[in-house]
C-alpha cells in the first residue's frame, strides 16, 4: 500500500483514505460565458496525461476531508512531494531530496 | 387521543455483545453528536460556548473536565462534538453553538451515527484487521482521533485508553461493523 503525506494532517497516511481528483493546477476562466467551444474543450476535456512526474489533486476524502496536490511519478507510482491546495506549483525536487522525502513509503 | 402503546426508539445495535477474553465489543450508550464546521476565527468562541477547548491539531480529542462531553478533530475546521453525559439525547449544543453568535455550521448527527467500544488487550490488534492505520500507542497515543476506514466502511476512530477504542459509524452500516470486528476478535491475540 502506498502511503500519501496529507499536509493538512502532517502525516502520511494510507492510500485508501484518498481518492484522485485529476490534474493539478488547471485554472477556470473567470469569463467562462465567453470561452468558445474550443477553448472550454481544451479547459474541460483535455488533459496532458503525461509519463513522468505530474502535478495531481488528490482529495483526503476518508481523513480530513482536504483536497491536496501532489506530484507523483506515472511510472514508479511514487509521490515526489504534496502540498496544500491553492499554493503555487512547485518546482520538483531533486533527486537526491527525492529519495528522502519519500523514503519508508511503501510501494 | 393517546397512543395505547409506548414506542421507544431501539438502538441499532440493541442487545448485541461480541469478543472474547481479549477483547470487548459493546454497543455505546446514546449520544448527542454535532458535526461543526468553522473557521479559525471562530474557534475560541465556540469553545467557550461547548465548555471544552476545540482541538486545532491534527488527530487529537479534547475532553471536558467531567468527561461527558469530547470534541474530535476531523479537518482544519471540522470537528465532530459527542455529549453522553446525563443530558444523553437532550443536550441542546446546537442552541448552545448558536448563543455564542459566531459564523459556523452546527448539524445534530445524533442518530446518523452510532458507535462500537472496542475493549482489551487485543482492542488495536482487532482493529487492525480492517483499518491501515498504524495504531501502536507511538502513532495513535490515548486521545488521538480520526477519520478513516475500517474495512468498507468509513468510521471515525478514538482511542479513548491504551486499552480502549470508540468506533463511530453511520447506523445503517453499524451491523457490518460489528459483524466485522466480531470475526476479527476471534483472530485477534494480543
Ligand atoms: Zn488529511
Amino acid at each position: 500500500m502506498l502511503l500519501i503525506r496529507c499536509p493538512y494532517c502532517d502525516e502520511s497516511r494510507p492510500e485508501i483514505e484518498f481518492r484522485h481528483a485529476g490534474e493539478a493546477h488547471i485554472v477556470r476562466s473567470d469569463k467562462m460565458a465567453d470561452l468558445t467551444p474550443d477553448e472550454f474543450e481544451r479547459y474541460f476535456f483535455l488533459r496532458d496525461n503525461r509519463k513522468g512526474d505530474v502535478y495531481e489533486r488528490w482529495r483526503h476524502i476518508h481523513g480530513c476531508g482536504r483536497f491536496l496536490n501532489a506530484v507523483r511519478n506515472t511510472v514508479t507510482d511514487r509521490f515526489l512531494m504534496t502540498y496544500k491546495a491553492g499554493e503555487p506549483r512547485p518546482a520538483l525536487p531533486d533527486p537526491q531530496a527525492q529519495a528522502a522525502a519519500t523514503e519508508g513509503n511503501g510501494q | 387521543m393517546d397512543s395505547p402503546v409506548g414506542v421507544e426508539r431501539l438502538h441499532p445495535l440493541h442487545g448485541r455483545r461480541g469478543g472474547g477474553a481479549a477483547v470487548g465489543l459493546t454497543p455505546a450508550q446514546a449520544a448527542v453528536r454535532i458535526s461543526l464546521r468553522a473557521k479559525p476565527d471562530a474557534v475560541s468562541a465556540l469553545s467557550g460556548g461547548l465548555g471544552l477547548d476545540l482541538p486545532t491539531r491534527p488527530k487529537t480529542a479534547v475532553v471536558n473536565a467531567d468527561g461527558t462531553r469530547s470534541a474530535l478533530w476531523l479537518g482544519p475546521d471540522e470537528w465532530l462534538v459527542i455529549d453522553d453525559g446525563e443530558h444523553g439525547g437532550s443536550a441542546d449544543l446546537v442552541k448552545a453553538l448558536a448563543d455564542t453568535g459566531v459564523l459556523h455550521s452546527a448539524v445534530d448527527v445524533s442518530h446518523r451515527q452510532t458507535a462500537i467500544m472496542v475493549t482489551g488487550e487485543a482492542a488495536a490488534e482487532t482493529l487492525a484487521a480492517g483499518c491501515p492505520q498504524d495504531l501502536s500507542l507511538k502513532a495513535f497515543p490515548v486521545n488521538a482521533c480520526s477519520r478513516t476506514v475500517l474495512g468498507k466502511i468509513e468510521i471515525v476512530l478514538w482511542r479513548m485508553a491504551d486499552d480502549m477504542f470508540r468506533v463511530e459509524c453511520w447506523r445503517s452500516y453499524s451491523d457490518y461493523a460489528f459483524a466485522f470486528l466480531s470475526e476479527a476478535a476471534r483472530d485477534a491475540k494480543a
